[in-house]
């Protein structure tokens, strides 16, 4: 049994990586914070609006998404090489700008499109929502992978690598660079931005995301237009996904969405404390998974994971409205004060 | 949006399919009096309802069907009907929450749609979810988003409408309270609390006393009527018809169509009374103890 646990190296483990290997872990725990932020921050939204499972199905039909945007991207290219006679054979180029920015319009495009599908689907037949998801996700996700292995020459791309991206490699992509000084590697920064601006936008337009997932007939009557507070919502959890998808996988994406949030919500019933919980569940979850994958060598996404998914079992335990401690704590006190002995036995003596 | 139009060029396609429907919506044999009756020689302003031809249908089945309907100011105004009437949708297409398939209506001399900041609304208690993290406060704040730009926060002065409009349905000792740790009655308190807070001219409450004890009953109908004092017009969507006519100024008879608009006084008769609920004998002999109870 001991040969199954690694042993625990307390040097190697938890002084390491903050100290002498700090430039690789430094930013994988960063790359990690920026992802469980954003996606809890958005999921907190999610949750409220009993939306929480979308999250998961942008993150699996983007991948129909991602194919054409490569497959138009490649073509562009093709013929754009053919134009000025680049042999692409010689001289690969091509996952340059454009690649980035065909994949990335689209993934938006199917995050959108996905949203649309099951509101289309929930709202026009008699098909409720969980359902209107599965018919969705599962449907979009199948046409991604008949594209890829369909057009395989073609498609530097698969369905594994999108869902299983690995968080660990971060350190070795190529950094971004100011002049001559390099900043951090370019996934870190996209990210960085992204968690920034979901973060500015959840400030900035906080009133209108509060009223419009409590009561939207109260929001319209407003001027707030509730829709398009939807649509707009969804397109930036596609925009999340997206980022976080090919440097962490779906996983890690997936799970944050909603662990952060659902934690929160354990421990408060205050909303703005509830998203600076659930930031905090994200720099807790992410230190915890980091370390925990270094002890066992493993997948630091998924560790990530497991770790949020630790820190909600201890706030289910601990939380004060709903922990499984205070409650027993409370019924024993209770049952402490009433005279329970005696109506116990009267019964069982009338019978 | 595109569908939505498919299915719009669709209607118009095929008029037989909606004639179809039509026939299947209650007959009702009078003749309508002028829209206008109780609001002649009124600014067009200051008329604070306004509707004209109204048809809204759900899936190609019209819900409510050519209601025209105009609303003096400072009244306290019930809509009753049977099920399935349309009353909760009436007030739902009168806010520009769902798609009309015909006619138009007005608030205050101006489009619904552009004019709802004069306007307060009370859903039903059972549309929102009161596991919701906010707390008693913050729902009655959201009342005062409408008066706030983009990008404002509430300060200091509407924190201090907020604590008025609590004080004045007594749930102040409740202000920091979370929602989901309320009775039926306080929620309604809530609900209402918020829709004082939007400070609007017109109010809309559906269902306000649905689920709700007598007291709180008897305290939120002397606010309404503190309302109407101040010259405000209130809409109210109401299911009890004993009750119906002591609280009431005036009343909206809704069965499809528009039965009758008038004062409580000389719409609600037995006659009418049965012209809108139909052959429903329960409520009809309902309807024949309540005018009863009225002469007496």
């Amino acid at each position: 049994m001991s040969e199954m646990i690694p042993a625990l190296d307390w040097q190697a483990i938890f002084v390491a990586p903050w100290t002498t290997e700090f430039s690789i872990y430094g930013w994988i725990f960063l790359m990690g914070f920026l992802v469980c932020a954003a996606c809890g921050l958005a999921g907190n939204y999610l949750i409220l609006r009993r939306m929480a499972l979308v999250g998961d199905a942008i993150s699996h039909s983007v991948l129909p998404g991602l194919a054409i945007a490569f497959l138009a991207a490649n073509a562009w290219t093709n013929r754009q090489a053919a134009g000025e006679g680049i042999d692409l054979a010689v001289e690969p180029s091509g996952h340059g700008i454009s690649y980035g920015f065909a994949i990335f319009m689209g993934a938006l495009i199917a995050g959108v499109l996905t949203t649309l599908m099951i509101e289309i689907i929930h709202t026009r037949t008699r098909i409720k929502q969980d359902a209107a998801i599965g018919i969705t996700f599962s449907t979009l996700f199948a046409f991604g992978v008949v594209l890829i292995s369909v057009y395989a020459d073609k498609v530097d791309l698969d369905a594994d690598c999108v869902l299983h991206g690995e968080i660990a490699f971060v350190s070795i992509q190529p950094f971004f660079t100011i002049g001559t000084y390099q900043l951090a590697p370019s996934p870190v920064i996209r990210m960085g931005l992204v968690a920034f601006l979901t973060l500015g936008l959840m400030v900035v337009f906080y009133k209108e995301l509060l009223v419009s997932s409590f009561d939207p007939g109260l929001a319209s009557s407003m001027g707030i237009n509730a829709t398009f507070v939807h649509y707009a919502l969804m397109c930036w959890l596609s925009v999340i996904v997206v980022s976080a998808f090919e440097a962490v996988g779906a996983i890690l994406v997936i799970a944050m969405l909603i662990l952060p949030g659902a934690t929160a919500s354990m421990l408060t019933t205050r909303f703005p404390i509830v998203l600076m919980l659930s930031l905090l569940h994200a720099a807790a979850s992410s230190v915890l998974g980091l370390h925990l994958a270094i002890w066992l060598n493993s997948s630091t996404a998924g560790c990530m994971v497991v770790a949020g998914a630790g820190i909600f079992c201890v706030a289910w335990v601990f939380s004060p409205s709903q922990g499984i401690l205070p409650n027993w704590l409370k019924r024993r006190q209770n049952s402490k004060c009433l005279p329970s002995g005696e109506i116990g036995t009267e019964t069982v003596g009338e019978s | 949006m595109l569908l939505c139009g498919l299915e719009q060029l669709n209607n118009m396609l095929h008029p037989s399919f909606m004639a179809q429907e039509k026939d299947k919506i209650p007959r009702i044999e009078t003749t309508p009096p002028p829209a206008n009756r109780w609001t002649k020689g009124l600014a067009v302003e200051d008329i604070p309802l306004e509707i004209h031809d109204l048809t809204v249908a759900y899936h190609h089945k019209p819900v409510l069907y050519g209601i025209d309907l105009a609303v003096p100011p400072g009244k306290l105004i019930g809509i009753i009907g049977p099920n399935g009437a349309g009353k909760s949708t009436l007030i739902k297409a009168i806010m520009g929450l769902l798609p009309t398939d015909s006619g138009w209506v007005q608030i205050f001399g101006k489009n619904n749609r552009k004019n709802l900041k004069r306007v307060g609304y009370v859903p039903q208690r059972e549309s929102v979810d009161w596991d919701f993290p906010v707390s008693v406060m913050d729902v009655v704040l959201m009342g005062r988003y409408g008066k706030l730009g983009l990008f404002k926060r509430p300060g200091k002065e509407d924190r201090d409408i907020a604590s008025a409009c609590l004080e004045k349905v007594k749930m102040m000792p409740y202000a920091d309270r979370q929602i989901a740790n309320l009775s039926g009655g306080q929620q309604q308190r809530v609900f209402l609390a918020r829709a004082l807070a939007q400070e609007s001219d017109l109010y809309f409450m559906d269902e306000p006393f649905a689920g709700v004890d007598a007291a709180t009953e008897s305290s939120i109908i002397g606010l309404l009527h503190e309302l109407r004092q101040k010259g405000k017009t209130i809409l109210v969507v109401h299911h009890d018809l004993p009750t119906a006519r002591n609280y009431f100024d005036m009343l909206v008879l809704l069965n499809m169509r528009l039965v009758d608009f008038g004062p409580t006084e000389e719409v609600f008769t037995y006659e009418k009374l049965q012209k809108t609920y139909g052959g429903r004998l329960t409520i009809l002999s309902e309807v024949a103890e309540a005018v009863r109870q009225n002469k007496g």
